[in-house]
């Protein structure tokens, strides 16, 4: 700056600012470049990638059934609904259906996943705004559910739990009883996190009117999941387009008008419960028989080309795979709701403040391993 | 693939506004999709969402078939709320070619262009920032290509950049 341009008035200049890729609010390795004026942001970028192993590319490499482990390290907060995803996927392709006793310890496992990973997101996005109480108590809970999965297979986050075709392991002896237990006790404390945080001044003040993306602009991103049902558009595939036995269950999908942070919040709450209806209701009805469809040992799918998609807890979960009729697939793409959701940050966080930037990542849910795949 | 042909109302009407620009309605599995030119793409997509209420670009991808003429095939996933109904509009076209931009349509096509472009080098015409997203900008090489092994690696880059003699 020359002498000349100094005034007795603070110069103020845009700033651009480097957030990530190790900061601890980004959830992984998200970089972001803000443009900023003041506190205000002007522009953001996102930089991805950092975290890409050519899932896809993978894909093309290995057969069907090797394939099938890899899909849980993309989103590996919620591993069993990709697990979920990819079986249905390939399952449509050569037109197997999973048996019932399977079908419905499928869905069992993905609602338990779900309410993990919601509790996860929960327990970190309110660690980001300062509240640190409801991180030990999500974690807490969360582990509830991970034991119940290292009870069944062995491990707690990339379970690979399930095989094309139905289920990889049968139930143990005590599946029952430990579900039972975690739904009754995670009801009362779901209580108690609204009571830390539904009414608390400050978690509202951090969240309402904070990223806010209408309908239209959901549409136009094509953003699923929480996002689009706290902007007024009640869709759900599990309702929508129902798959694995869900149009056997009773349970409502929550919807909320604000568009905003906070109503995802409370929509996410809300999935947890409702969740809790549907294992409820499931722990009643698991029906005895295989766990296994007859399916060849060496699969090799007729050429053809399938899109199948299932409600994961972060939005809509694709795949669409191209086969050749070889014993790899030819094409193996997945539709990630993460990457998808995560475009809509670039016109969410324009006109806010950096500090709010933290609670709309936050309320996105991305998991990056899902976004870079 | 043992195909169906598609047959609905919605095909017919497909068929009656783009004639010769449909070049295929089929349906597999029971999910159908219809294949335009090239040039005629956008249109029908254009079409799609503001007349027949597809109005939920589901995804965007691509398919590499390197020993054909046409050896790209782009694929749009469409989805309307109010219809509940899921369908693919394909088209085909050479390396050389420019496909028109659907992130005038979409915003969600604006990354899943860069997607397209940085895993198999597809370049869109009218794109507000076409470059590479998952992989670094000044890597060469686009992966997705069938060319591509699983182990092939820009060793440039990455003996610059990570100082290790080779990636695999």
């Amino acid at each position: 700056m020359t002498n000349q341009q100094t005034t007795n008035h603070l110069e103020t200049s845009e700033m651009v600012l480097n957030m990530g890729p190790q900061h601890p609010s980004t959830h992984g390795v998200l970089r972001l470049v803000l443009k900023l004026d003041g506190e205000r942001v002007k522009a953001v970028e996102c930089v991805i990638g950092y975290l890409h192993r050519g899932v896809e590319k993978i894909g093309e490499n290995r057969t069907y059934t090797q394939f099938a482990p890899y899909v849980d390290r993309m989103d590996y907060i919620a591993a069993v609904s990709n697990g979920l995803g990819y079986c249905l996927a390939v399952e449509k392709l050569i037109n197997v259906e999973a048996p019932p006793r399977a079908q419905i310890v499928r869905l069992l496992f993905a609602e338990l996943n779900r309410i993990a990973s919601h509790l996860l997101w929960l327990g970190t996005s309110a660690l980001d705004l300062g509240a640190m109480t409801a991180l030990f108590y999500c974690m807490r809970e969360r582990e509830e559910v991970l034991k119940i999965f290292e009870n069944y297979c062995g491990a707690r986050l990339t379970t690979h739990a399930f095989r094309i075709g139905g289920l990889q392991y049968e139930l143990h002896d005590t599946f029952e009883a430990e579900t039972r237990a975690f739904s009754e006790m995670f009801k009362r404390r779901l209580d108690e996190y609204e009571q830390l945080l539904t009414k608390n001044p400050i978690w509202i003040e951090r969240l309402r009117g904070v990223g806010i993306l209408n309908a239209e602009e959901c549409k136009s991103y094509a953003v699923s999941g929480p996002m689009i049902r706290a902007a007024g558009i009640q869709w759900d595939l599990r309702k929508a387009q129902p798959y694995s036995g869900y149009d056997q269950f009773d349970f409502d999908i929550p919807v909320l008008y604000g568009a905003d942070s906070y109503d995802r919040y409370l929509i996410r709450i809300e999935e947890m419960r409702q969740s809790l209806r549907i294992i409820d209701q499931a722990l009643e009805k698991i029906p005895p028989g295989a766990i296994m469809a007859k399916v060849s040992k060496v699969l090799k799918p007729p050429p053809g080309e399938v899109y199948v998609s299932i409600e994961a807890p972060k939005g809509e979960l694709g795949y669409y795979i191209v086969s050749d009729g070889s014993l790899h697939p030819y094409r193996l793409r997945v539709r990630p709701p993460s990457f998808v959701n995560l475009a809509s940050l670039e016109k969410m966080a324009v006109g806010a403040l950096v500090a709010d930037v933290v609670a709309i990542i936050g309320t996105i849910d991305i998991v990056l391993g899902e976004v870079d795949r | 693939m043992a195909t169906e042909a598609w047959e609905d109302g919605l095909s017919g009407l497909l068929q009656s506004t783009f004639n010769t620009s449909i070049l295929k309605r089929e349906s597999f599995h029971g999910q159908p999709f219809a294949e335009t030119t090239p040039d005629s793409f956008h249109a029908v997509v254009a079409y799609l969402r503001h007349q027949q209420g597809f109005d939920y670009l589901t995804d965007l991808t691509a398919v590499d078939h390197p020993n054909e003429e046409s050896r790209f095939e782009l694929i749009a996933i469409l989805y309307s709320f109010e219809h509940n109904r899921r369908i693919r509009i394909k088209t085909r076209f050479a390396e050389a070619h420019h496909q028109q931009t659907l992130s005038t349509l979409f915003q969600a096509a604006n990354w899943l262009e860069r997607e397209i472009f940085d895993m198999f080098g597809i370049q869109f015409a009218g794109h507000p920032n076409l470059k590479r997203i998952l992989m670094p900008d000044d890597w060469q090489g686009h992966p997705l290509r069938k060319e591509r092994s699983l182990t092939d690696m820009d060793q440039a880059w990455v003996q610059q950049h990570l100082g290790i003699e080779s990636g695999q």
